[in-house]
């Protein structure tokens, strides 16, 4: 690849070689990524692991439902503007102090390249994407009020995360690079607590995750735990010093992995009816 | 070249436009499929497929097109032994690659299917750093550590699976949108029936630019902040559900629209009601259709205003007679002197922005038992199919006034 700038994943980032490519061939292309996924599957932190790699800046844009595309570009902030009018300690006629970048502005007068993370862009209102199509297409925006036109300096690599809540629109799609996070299996998802508890033993691990497992196999779960729930979890095992046996049995501390009442129940019953098959399998195993 | 690959994801369903083909042709001409088939798989999907739902379609249609390209083992084997002690990886500059590319070009897969069947029955022995024969380090199609701008990559460094192979796995069966049908999905669409509104009550704590320049300007250049209030849903909505009796086959999906329309916060009212069969002077306040348990449906017919958004929910197919006369009413017991369809016309009329979602699938209302009465119930209200598109319909249906 002859493009200097080439993601290998980081150090305290797991990252799947499919992954990896897509973000690679986003860049090479020089088209947003679009990364979706079950929740706590580390989208967010793919920005900034990319960023950490790379070796640059990280510009986050945190989307909530009332944000507008506006906000991104700039803000013009007249109420500032007509204060200080009337108070008269300063010269309003220059209108550009009152201009104000958002996060894509910022993005785009960066003095060297950015990773611009725009997260969870399905939150925003359904013309939302629509709205930013040209701005992330030629990378400038126009500021009627100061009559400048502010184009990126540097092309930005852009992440976008969504959670599904909407369906993005397609002209917004079709320009973009698509990514899906799969749930890790169980090999990958040793890798990852590893990196994050790098002393935890084996065994507790091991039955930890065949715990976490069997958890997300049972059918009907409303919230299915996912990864960050799992680190909860065994960091609450180790503190609380549990054996490794009891863990599968029991699984103690069951309120760091359920957040809700019927997932709670429902996982209990299960438990009970597993807990008296498992001395007849035992059996069998004489 | 791969044309008709394109037209293969087309037939199953994915979504594909030109725009994106062409991001993929020019994605492969700068080499990120690097020469491999599970390079292109995943080069392909990232820059065609939007959508997890679609993944599993975009499976089929590589499996299709790329059918037959698993090796058999024992060629496999022989290949393997040629493709020992290569020459280390070639450095390709970029003017090497395009002029490679001009001269080349990017083959049809068809024919470079043909030609590797060929070569594998003629070559006989390892061959490093040539144009033609499968080995290491050079322009041929074939081998790998080499470069051909559409070649196939054999042996080397691999994902381990050939791509063909991933894709008949078809791991993402689950997330076909049209099999799958939940809350979250019903969510989502009823997110869709909104109106923004600021002549409601609230608190006023966004500034009004416009009134306030006004209002400046009035005070002689003093500054003067005008407050208004943000603009929120004003969509109120009466859900009529009919249970019990021949809707009880439809109780999951029913329940599924009914968290659904609870869990959805963003209206700024809700009715909920029952009624079994038909719409009567009682309505019920839960499932059990408890006349205890119940209100007039004169007083809602009278006491909320006609901006309320009606869903009925049933499959409208009865007796004709329960909705036609007089004392239909399947209970026992609970006479009614009006027939049904009287209720039904009322509440039509009143209600203006209304819909009917039948559980029923659309192709069986012209032969149901029942059908009879589907059919007037059905020129009164328009009625859709309770799926996630006919909700979908529903709702831009519900938007604007009959």
């Amino acid at each position: 690849m002859t493009d200097p700038l080439f993601y290998q994943g980081t150090e305290d980032y797991i990252v799947s070689s499919d992954l990896q490519n897509s973000v690679n061939i986003s860049v090479a292309l020089k088209r947003p990524l679009l990364i979706k996924g079950e929740p706590g599957t580390g989208k967010t932190v793919l920005a900034e692991s990319i960023a950490r790699s790379l070796g640059l800046n990280l510009i986050i844009w945190n989307i909530k439902s009332t944000t507008k595309a506006q906000d991104g570009l700039y803000v013009y902030d007249t109420v500032q503007r007509l204060y200080d009018s009337q108070f008269g300690d300063q010269n309003v006629s220059n209108i550009k102090q009152y201009i104000k970048l958002g996060k894509l502005g910022e993005a785009f007068e960066a003095n060297e390249r950015v990773v611009l993370l725009i997260d969870e862009i399905d939150k925003a209102d359904l013309e939302f994407p629509n709205d930013l199509l040209w701005e992330l297409d030629v990378m400038n925006f126009y500021i009627p009020e100061t009559g400048e036109t502010i184009s990126s300096k540097h092309r930005p690599i852009v992440i976008i995360t969504s959670n599904a809540e909407k369906e993005l629109p397609d002209a917004f799609l079709r320009r973009c690079i698509f990514h899906y996070i799969d749930f890790p299996d169980q090999t990958m998802m040793e890798e990852i607590v590893h990196v994050h508890f790098p002393d935890l033993e084996n065994q507790l691990l091991a039955e930890a995750l065949k715990a976490f497992y069997w958890l997300r196999s049972i059918t009907g779960l409303q919230k299915k735990p996912s990864t960050s729930e799992l680190l909860d979890w065994v960091q609450a095992l180790t503190i609380g010093g549990i054996e490794p046996a009891k863990i599968a049995q029991e699984i103690p501390f069951l309120g760091a992995l359920l957040k809700k009442n019927q997932d709670f129940d429902l996982t209990l019953r299960q438990l009970h009816t597993r807990g008296t098959e498992a001395p007849s399998r035992a059996k069998r195993g004489w | 070249m791969y044309t008709n690959f394109f037209y293969a994801l087309r037939r199953e369903g994915v979504p594909v436009s030109i725009t994106e083909w062409m991001t993929l042709m020019e994605a492969l001409s700068v080499g990120l499929a690097e020469s491999s088939l599970s390079g292109f798989y995943y080069l392909a999907r990232a820059i065609l497929v939007k959508s997890e739902s679609h993944f599993d379609q975009y499976d089929l249609a590589f499996q299709t097109y790329f059918q037959g390209l698993e090796t058999p083992e024992q060629l496999l084997d022989q290949v393997s032994q040629w493709m020992e002690n290569p020459l280390p990886p070639k450095m390709f500059s970029e003017e090497e690659r395009n002029e490679l590319l001009k001269k080349l070009g990017l083959p049809d897969w068809e024919s470079l299917k043909a030609a590797l069947e060929e070569r594998l029955r003629t070559q006989d022995g390892a061959h490093h750093g040539g144009g033609n024969w499968i080995g290491t380090g050079g322009t041929s199609p074939f081998g790998h550590s080499g470069f051909h701008p559409g070649g196939v990559r054999i042996g080397g460094e691999s994902y381990g699976q050939s791509a063909v192979k991933v894709a008949a796995e078809r791991n993402y069966r689950d997330y076909r949108s049209d099999e799958t049908l939940g809350v979250r999905q019903f969510e989502v669409a009823l997110r869709k029936l909104r109106q923004f509104s600021t002549r409601l009550d609230g608190v006023k704590d966004q500034l009004d630019l416009e009134d306030t320049i006004d209002e400046t300007c009035k005070n002689a250049g003093r500054l003067k902040l005008v407050w208004t209030r943000p603009r929120k849903n004003s969509v109120k909505v009466i859900v009529l559900m009919d249970v019990g009796g021949s809707m009880t086959p439809y109780a999951n999906i029913c329940s599924q629209l009914f968290s659904a329309v609870h869990k959805s916060s963003h209206f700024k009212d809700l009715k909920f009601y029952y009624f079994h069969n038909c719409l009567y002077d009682l309505l019920y306040l839960d499932a059990s259709n408890n006349p205890k348990k119940a209100v007039k449906t004169e007083d809602i017919l009278r006491s909320l205003n006609s901006d309320y958004k009606v869903i009925i929910i049933g499959d409208a197919a009865m007796a004709p007679s329960e909705l036609m006369m007089s004392d239909g009413n399947i209970y026992w017991g609970i006479g009614n002197e009006e027939p049904g369809i009287t209720w039904l016309e009322r509440v039509a009329k009143k209600f203006p922005y209304n819909v009917w979602l039948n559980p029923l699938p659309e192709k069986y209302w012209e032969r149901v038992h029942g059908s009879q009465t589907l059919k007037i119930v059905r020129d009164m209200f328009p009625m859709f199919e309770l799926t996630l598109e006919g909700l979908d319909r529903a709702i831009k249906k519900l938007m604007v006034r009959k």
